[in-house]
């Protein structure tokens, strides 16, 4: 057997076990080095196309395959796990390196799963991981805030479950080769708005597939659990999970209107929330809801330019993404605070962390320079020119239009509440008297590579456009990413969002408050309906019970025993009960067998 | 050795019988465990022969005739695939639970009644493989009896631990009575019709009156119907199977560990087998299902179970009772897979059967050494022992994830035959509830780990070790092998599957 036949996930969950034992310097080589193994074994695989079948419960899986957007999605995964344990490595919690590299390994298999079975699979794999990253967080509100996050997957997990099955039952009646294949949904896209026997299992795959991308109503849980990790936990939380989810919609669901709206809701959610939110680490854990929004809008229109583009922002999405997250982890880890309202003025002893912090920032708001601009771009061309394609063969386009509107506006949004609001609460407003240390060199590190990719595929996104699903496309864009009309765009855009948020800034200083959200449904409707709904009914039934036993001589559910036996032997020992039952069953049974069958 | 061949039918079943009374009357102080121990190993070897002897023969069926009396006179015993599996599960769990009874066993009962326990211990299992192996209905009943009479007085003998124990016993003892004279009673009404007791016999038999009944003048028609009913009733309680379950919680929570062990992944697992055995050889899927609609009334049963079994389960804040609630709804997955009388589902019964046996079995025995390093098995006792038992803990918790059907373990691969089987019937509601089912196993679960792994042990807590090697090897082998068979269910799957199909006659 070679390297090639294995999925490369398992490089992971070797590294996992590893970790799990080993002390000292060691831990340093295992964590740093499974990720460069994981690369090049994922990209072994990707050159000569492997493609692994072995038998599991009667089926073939097959969990070594290679989609179109595999190689750019296993490539970010790596490189951002690698950058992820560095900035990690210091930090003293045993449990949170394993569990990151299951959670890695969860979502990497993913990536390269040819069949719905194993992509549930390293899906679930998914979900323990990343829970297990939030619980050693160690926060006030991690425990709490994790069980959400679990209950919240664990269901989108069955629903998943259930559609796969039902999908796969449906394809082998239909007769079809292989019934397992993760593949496109052709019959959902086509006719998306009928919900049908005929079309149930595939809306179950794709909500469960929504509840990990955060769309509404479930865009809650980004912003209640990710900001609970550790300062490293986070970087790697806010990569994997959303990302997956986004990978998994673009081979299943590309093209599926639906996404266009939900997409265009989480761009505008996102800066909503974030704007009213104090909690630093929460501000960005917003702004990936915003994010992922333009990236299910590309999966939406679904032209191969707005799935390249879609990629290649996940892609620079997930490295800035994590520098802001550890510039955050940074400051947390340097000064134990959260709150932009007790933060302020670090950039005086803390010059890497806070300049790291700005390039995260320029580039998230697609400054051109940096990956933002080379990526997301892309989306917002791909609405344009599939605005005009529909135009030109008559057709109605005015959705696009408002969605390109609501992008650009969105672009300007993100540049207020994650460009500027962030840097500038944290590093500068006010003096908070906090004079922290510049964090260790790892972090640092960590930090400075990742902004140096920033830069690196704002001026040089070649290489990363080499890797997207279709190059050709992504090519022809890459040669337009940088005229002038488009800058001068893009500058003018920036430049007046940035001046409003001085002209608001007295607005904007937020004091503390929580944002309402759908959230509400599970955190207190949940025990409401327990309470007023659930409860009520089963007292009505136990009573119900008691007046049907009581009605027979002997029989009650009350012990008549004196209370001194009662306590040595229980209460709960009336035999009359059950015998009742049995006699009940007897009689039910017998006119299940006369009756029934009469009446058929 | 021709000769051990010859008779492994009924040396299977008279080896431990003859041991049980052997081990009663000379077992005494330590020597009881040994004998126990030995005679268990020797079944197993016997019940895997078994096995690869009834998948070599062609047609897939041996026959053996006690004393050389041809087949309705004589007590014949038949082993087909089906049976087969089942004697391997029963033997298998009964082996391994018998390896960790020792210290467990020796620390919950004193030491006076050791030779007493491991007697009942061996005929508590001749029992169970004498349901499993007879081909005669009421041979059936006698090995019942004997298996139910040494279940209580081993329930009773929980007593030294908890008096509750002796309550609990005698509850089970009246049910239990109650629930074998109903099949009895049933019987008695089949011999009426068919002047038969042997299953086969009466099924060839029951063939001619079925052919009446559309007529003018139906033969034996209430008679029949009255004895199914009888039987039906009479299994149900013996399995279980809700609202029958009522001797079951209290008889598991107050039983001694390894008992307890024993009869969650053997006892109602032969329970159902006796049902499967009753419906489709006895029966016969045409006549319990499409004449008489008996699935209405199992499937009705079964949802009820799943639902109330899992949700009564999170309720519990005694682990070892909810484990029991968990098995009542377990049990449910079990029918509603037979219930629906399709080779799939039979299938997924068949499966769930040994995969549940694995899986409850190992948790029991991780929460028996619970009791052994503890004494007790309240929920709020076992808070922070993840990190003072961490491989106990960490089976129980594997456990869990197999009672929820997490993947790769081998409660998903039951719960993926049951939903495939359910969509297959085109019930949707059904699939429906076995995965409301497992969201509330999650619930419950989470419950338990949740307190295992974040809970605060007090810090007066005496310092304590992990469970003695005898106890925790066992634990990890059951678990373990759920694991296994979650991950290669080949195995498991064509069994389960070559079963299922041979007692449908092999229609699809």
């Amino acid at each position: 057997m070679q390297m090639t036949d294995l999925p490369p996930a398992f490089v992971l969950f070797a590294a996992a076990a590893l970790l799990a034992f080993v002390r000292g310097k060691a831990r340093w080589v295992i964590a740093l080095a499974a990720p460069v193994l994981t690369l090049a074994d994922a990209w072994a695989i990707i050159d000569i196309g492997a493609s692994t079948v072995v038998p599991f419960m009667g089926y073939q899986i097959n969990p070594v395959h290679v989609h179109a957007a595999t190689p750019v999605f296993a490539t970010i995964f790596c490189i951002m796990l690698g950058g992820g344990m560095l900035f990690a490595l210091n930090q003293k919690r045993q449990v949170e390196l394993p569990a990151a590299f299951v959670y890695a390994g969860g979502a990497l298999g993913v990536c390269f799963s040819g069949d719905l079975i194993s992509m549930f699979i390293f899906w679930e794999i998914m979900t323990l991981g990343s829970t297990v990253v939030i619980f050693s967080g160690r926060q006030e509100g991690s425990e709490r805030s994790g069980l959400r996050y679990f209950g919240l997957h664990a269901v989108g997990g069955v629903l998943l479950l259930i559609g796969i099955v039902i999908v796969i039952n449906q394809r082998m009646y239909a007769g079809e080769v292989d019934p397992l294949a993760f593949r496109h949904f052709h019959e959902m896209v086509s006719g998306w708005t009928s919900l049908s026997w005929e079309s149930l299992g595939m809306w179950l795959v794709l909500i469960g597939m929504l509840i990990n991308a955060g769309a509404p109503p479930f865009s809650a849980w980004i912003g209640d659990s990710y900001p609970e990790g550790s300062e490293s936990g986070s970087v790697f939380l806010s990569a994997f999970t959303t990302k997956t989810a986004i990978f998994t919609l673009m081979v299943g669901f590309a093209g599926t209107e639906l996404l266009i709206y939900l997409g265009l809701w989480m761009a505008l959610y996102g800066i909503v929330y974030a704007i009213l939110e104090n909690d630093m680490r929460r501000i960005l854990a917003y702004s990936i809801v915003n994010q992922v929004g333009f990236m299910m809008v590309g999966i939406g229109i679904g032209t191969e330019l707005a799935i390249d583009g879609a990629s290649a922002h996940a892609f620079a999405h997930i490295i800035y993404k994590a520098l802001l997250l550890m510039s955050a982890g940074s400051v947390l880890y340097a000064t134990g605070k959260r709150k932009c309202t007790e933060l302020g003025g670090l950039y005086r002893t803390m010059p890497v962390t806070m300049w790291c912090g700005i390039i995260g920032a320029l580039a998230i708001s697609s400054f051109p320079l940096t990956s933002g601009f080379t990526t997301k771009s892309m989306i917002v061309a791909a609405v344009s020119e599939q605005g005009a394609v529909m135009a030109d063969l008559g057709q109605s386009h005015n959705h696009l239009i408002v969605a390109w509107f609501l992008l650009e506006a969105a672009s300007a949004g993100v540049f207020l509440h994650a460009g500027i609001k962030f840097p500038w609460f944290v590093f500068f407003q006010k003096d908070s008297g906090l004079r922290p240390p510049e964090v260790p060199w790892n972090m640092r590190t960590a930090m400075i590579i990742f902004a140096a990719f920033c830069v690196l595929l704002g001026v040089f996104p070649g290489p990363l456009y080499e890797i997207l699903p279709y190059k050709g496309v992504a090519a022809k864009f890459g040669a337009t990413v940088y005229s002038f009309e488009h800058v001068m765009q893009m500058l003018g855009l920036l430049l007046f969002s940035g001046l409003s948020f001085f002209v608001l800034l007295p607005m904007l200083k937020r004091t503390e408050t929580i944002s309402l959200d759908f959230d509400w449904i599970w955190r207190k409707g949940v025990p409401r309906f327990w309470n007023e709904v659930a409860m009520p009914i089963l007292q009505t039934l136990n009573r119900a019970q008691k007046a049907i036993f009581d009605f027979f001589p002997g029989a009650g559910s009350e012990s008549r025993l004196p209370p001194e036996l009662a306590r040595r032997i229980g209460t709960n020992w009336a035999v009359s009960v059950p015998v009742l039952t049995i006699t009940m069953m007897l009689l039910l049974y017998l006119v299940v067998y006369f009756v029934v069958p009469m009446l058929t | 050795m021709e000769w051990v061949h010859k008779h492994l039918p009924a040396l299977i079943i008279m080896v431990p019988l003859c041991m049980g009374l052997v081990t009663a009357i000379i077992g005494r102080r330590g020597a009881g465990w040994y004998m126990a121990m030995g005679t268990t190993a020797a079944t197993i070897a016997m019940a895997i022969q078994l096995l690869v002897n009834v998948l070599n023969t062609p047609g897939q069926s041996i026959t053996y005739m006690h004393g050389n009396w041809p087949a309705p006179f004589g007590i014949a015993y038949v082993i087909d695939p089906l049976n087969a599996a089942i004697l391997v599960i029963v033997a298998l769990i009964a082996a391994i639970v018998t390896m960790y009874a020792r210290k467990s066993v020796a620390s919950e009962i004193s030491v006076g009644k050791l030779h007493f326990f491991y007697g009942l211990w061996l005929f508590c299992i001749t029992g169970l493989l004498g349901i499993t192996i007879t081909g005669d209905a009421f041979n059936l009943y006698v090995l019942l009896e004997i298996s139910s009479l040494s279940t209580y007085t081993l329930v009773a003998l929980g007593k030294d631990r908890n008096r509750r124990a002796l309550t609990a016993a005698i509850n089970y003892l009246v049910l239990g009575t109650i629930g074998a004279c109903f099949y009895l009673a049933g019987i008695a009404y089949l011999y009426m019709a068919t002047g038969s007791l042997n299953i086969a016999d009466i099924a060839a038999r029951m063939q001619d009156i079925y052919a009446t009944w559309g007529t003018d003048s139906p033969q034996y028609q209430k008679t029949v119907i009255a004895g199914f009913a009888l039987m039906a009733v009479g299994l149900s309680l013996k399995l279980a199977l809700f609202p029958l379950h009522g001797w079951l919680p209290n008889a598991y929570t107050y039983a001694p560990s390894a008992v307890s062990a024993l009869l969650a992944s053997t006892a109602t697992k032969v329970g159902a087998y006796a049902f499967i055995r009753v419906i489709f050889t006895l029966m016969g899927v045409d006549f319990a299902y499409h004449l008489l609609r008996t699935d209405v009334a199992l499937l009705i049963s079964s949802a009820a179970a799943i639902l109330f079994g899992s949700f009564i389960a999170f309720r519990q804040t005694n682990v070892k009772k909810l484990l029991a609630y968990s098995s009542i709804g377990q049990v449910g997955y079990i029918t509603m897979g037979f219930a629906l009388g399709s080779v799939t589902g039979l299938t997924a019964s068949v499966i769930h059967l040994f995969n549940h046996a694995l899986t409850k079995g190992g948790m029991f025995l991780a929460l028996g050494v619970v009791a052994y390093r503890v004494g007790n098995t309240k929920l709020q006792s076992l808070a922070g022992l993840g990190r003072k038992l961490p491989f106990t803990m960490g089976a129980f918790t594997a456990g869990g994830l197999g009672l929820i059907g997490v993947p790769l373990t081998a409660g998903f691969v039951s719960k993926w035959y049951l939903v495939s089987a359910c969509l297959e019937a085109g019930r949707y509601e059904l699939a429906g509830i076995v995965l409301v089912g497992s969201l509330i196993a999650l619930l419950y679960t989470w419950k338990v780990v949740e307190v295992i792994y974040f809970g605060k042990r007090a810090d007066d807590a005496a310092p304590m070790r992990e469970a003695p090697l005898t106890m925790l090897v066992p634990t990890l082998l059951l678990i373990g092998g759920s694991l296994y068979f979650g991950i290669d269910s080949s195995l498991s799957a064509h069994i389960a599957e070559t079963a299922a199909r041979f007692v449908l006659g092999g229609t699809p």
